[in-house]
């Protein structure tokens, strides 16, 4: 891409958020954090990239999904489902009564694998499988809701209804899900041990890597025409529609590639975390990454990171000390979000952060002799925040 | 019912629509010449608003034909009927308020329409200068950086056709284009309607007679969803049948 190309994508501000992000991720958490500690921040960093699709879905697109924690499972339980049949060689599961199958499928009196687990033996097929299955999942569901017309609350109570089912799906099927216990006991990814310390640091680095590809493909979205004809119909559908945009097609495609970022998402918690259960299904789950969006800021992706990043471990350091209370503790942030800065952390560090940042650098430049003139000087084009 | 091809740009036949067995507009025919300048009067619950939504594919017709260019448009989709060449701006501004001036009309460009053209979509010679040539005719040049939200009522009415006229329909329906607009506003507007109607047709929605007066080629006077009376305006506003159903309303 060129010089040019890059400077539009990524203008200065921008540029500076996403390197402050890199500098704290890449750098500062790994060298100040002991393992244990980082595998937690990896782990907050995957419901990031359920944050980062509700960005574009709701705070561009005004599509609430409440229903993400779906697609988040569903990617991860391709990778849980891959990771277990490689956990359970018919070395492994010899004690059996049907060796070579996943342990609770034995215990629910399965006798062979089911025709849907097969192609999971192959590592490509999975890959490509917790992409493509949740945005097949996403595109179905956009289809039959956007090109109805149906939107708003309804959409949301929907996407709602579809995470309840999937959860009662998975722990009613129990020979066939691992049930309620999720799929658990997961061990090698192609006979690499998963659960050492080295693995660790890899699956963390390998999150925030694909977190940032993410972060750039959103970023394009965003600078694009698409990005500004999502707020225009957030605003104003009927206008666009009448412009000669079909409309549902655009919110099929945010919808879709927000689910597929949460599916991402949810395989790296898999590989981060050891294992995949309804848990990370259902409703609470789902509306838990709203809350995240929303302190963040829902229209900002850099701030959906920290959203997440922040609330995850005041909910870790809070529930460490008071677990009955951090429920309350985050009913109250997420009012005190709506009531008090409706732009989450994002919004507070647009209006007194960035420009202070900006003032410091140019005065660095000044300093150097350089010729700090303002390169975000884009005339007709102002950034909205 | 099949109908025949015309040379009208729009031909409007039998059009019947009812909501729960009222009928808002009842057995309609009238057509619209290549370059005419056409006004839709009527008092309130006329159907007036209800026929533009009908042409525009915003509501479906229950019975008849809408026939633009020959291409019927009662079977189209909404935006496969703005892409054929109807333009409608609503009765209250409609702009999207977060977005400049400048990305309002950009977005009503006619390119890039598509979800993977959208991604595409690039900022070229070509864009700038139809922005620009727009806005100049619209009055906003000087605003092009502005934040929609931000402009006066009349700007934003202004603001809306400018959009519609970058797509350069063929045909252009307005409603109530001037309703709430200072004089002098309303003094530019008229101006700016003459200027743009050249070269193609427009049915305008008006209630100021004067207005009406001023830029109308031919006045259809609606009544309780049928044609009352049709021809010049001052025919119209002669014809005793408007002036009883004007002074009884």
């Amino acid at each position: 891409m060129s010089y040019t190309g890059l400077r539009s994508l990524l203008p200065k501000n921008d540029l500076l958020s996403f390197g402050v992000l890199a500098l704290l991720l890449v750098v500062i958490l790994p060298l100040s954090l002991d393992i244990f500690r980082l595998n937690l921040i990896g782990k907050y960093l995957t419901y990031a990239f359920v944050a980062l699709g509700l960005v574009l879905c709701w705070g561009y697109g005004g599509i609430l999904s409440l229903g993400q924690g779906v697609f988040f499972g569903l990617g991860g339980y391709a990778m849980a489902m891959f990771l277990k049949l490689e956990a359970s060689s018919p070395e492994n599961t010899a004690i059996q009564s049907t060796p070579g199958i996943p342990d609770f499928m034995d215990w629910n009196q399965l006798t062979e694998l089911p025709w849907f687990w097969e192609p999971f033996h192959s590592l490509g097929f999975t890959i490509i499988a917790i992409v493509l299955v949740p945005s097949v999942f996403a595109y179905i569901i956009g289809v039959a809701m956007f090109k109805r017309r149906v939107g708003g609350v309804y959409f949301a109570i929907i996407t709602q209804a579809v995470a309840a089912i999937l959860t009662i799906l998975i722990i009613g099927q129990q020979g066939y899900t691992g049930g309620v216990n999720g799929i658990t006991d997961l061990r090698t990814l192609n006979g690499w041990d998963i659960r050492t310390d080295g693995a660790k640091y890899f699956f963390y680095f390998l999150c925030v890597f694909l977190l940032f590809v993410c972060l750039l493909i959103a970023q394009f979205v965003r600078k694009s025409k698409l990005g500004r004809l999502l707020v225009a119909m957030r605003e104003m559908e009927d206008r666009v529609r009448f412009s000669g945009y079909d409309v549902s097609n655009f919110k099929i495609f945010v919808f879709c590639l927000g689910s597929a970022f949460a599916a991402i998402g949810g395989a790296m918690f898999t590989l981060q975390v050891g294992f995949m259960s309804p848990t990370f299904v259902g409703i609470v789950p789902s509306i838990e990454m709203v809350i995240f969006c929303a302190v963040g800021g829902r229209l900002s992706i850099i701030g959906a990171v920290y959203g997440t990043l922040v609330v995850n471990w005041a909910k870790t350091s809070f529930s460490e000390s008071f677990p009955e209370l951090w429920l309350f503790a985050m009913g109250a942030l997420f009012i005190a979000v709506v009531m008090a800065f409706p732009n989450g952390l994002a919004g507070l560090y647009k209006k007194y952060g960035e420009p202070l940042l900006l003032r410091v650098i140019d005065k660095v430049k000044a300093g150097r002799g350089g010729l700090g003139g303002d390169l975000n000087s884009k005339g007709v084009v102002h950034e909205r925040q | 019912m099949s109908a025949s091809n015309t040379d009208f740009v729009l031909a409007v036949e039998g059009l019947t629509v009812s909501f729960d067995g009222f009928k808002a507009v009842n057995d309609l025919s009238f057509y619209v010449d290549k370059n005419e300048i056409r006004v839709i009067v009527g008092p309130n619950g006329a159907g007036k608003t209800t026929v533009l939504d009908l042409i525009c594919g915003r509501t479906k017709a229950t019975e008849g034909s809408i026939r633009f260019r020959n291409r019927e448009l009662t079977k189209m989709k909404e935006h496969q009927i703005v892409r054929a060449g109807v333009g409608r701006k609503f009765q209250t501004p409609s702009i999207y308020g977060d977005l400049t001036v400048f990305e309002n009309l950009e977005i009503s460009f006619p390119r890039g329409r598509s979800v993977f053209g959208a991604l595409a979509f690039k900022r070229d010679e070509e864009v700038m200068t139809r922005v620009s040539e727009i806005a100049d005719m619209i009055f906003l040049s000087e605003l092009l950086g502005t934040r929609a939200d931000l402009l006066s009522h009349g700007q934003k009415q202004w603001l809306e056709i400018g959009m519609l006229l970058i797509q350069d329909p063929e045909l252009l329906m307005l409603d109530e284009p001037v309703a709430g607009m200072s004089v002098s506003e309303r003094r530019q507007t008229a101006e700016l309607l003459r200027r743009i109607t050249k070269d193609r047709s427009v049915i305008v929605i008006e209630h100021d007679m004067q207005f009406v007066a001023e830029i109308a080629d031919k006045v259809t006077v609606l009544h309780q969803g049928k044609i009352l009376a049709e021809g010049s305006a001052e025919e119209v506003k002669k014809n005793p049948k408007v002036i009883e159903v004007y002074l009884g309303h």
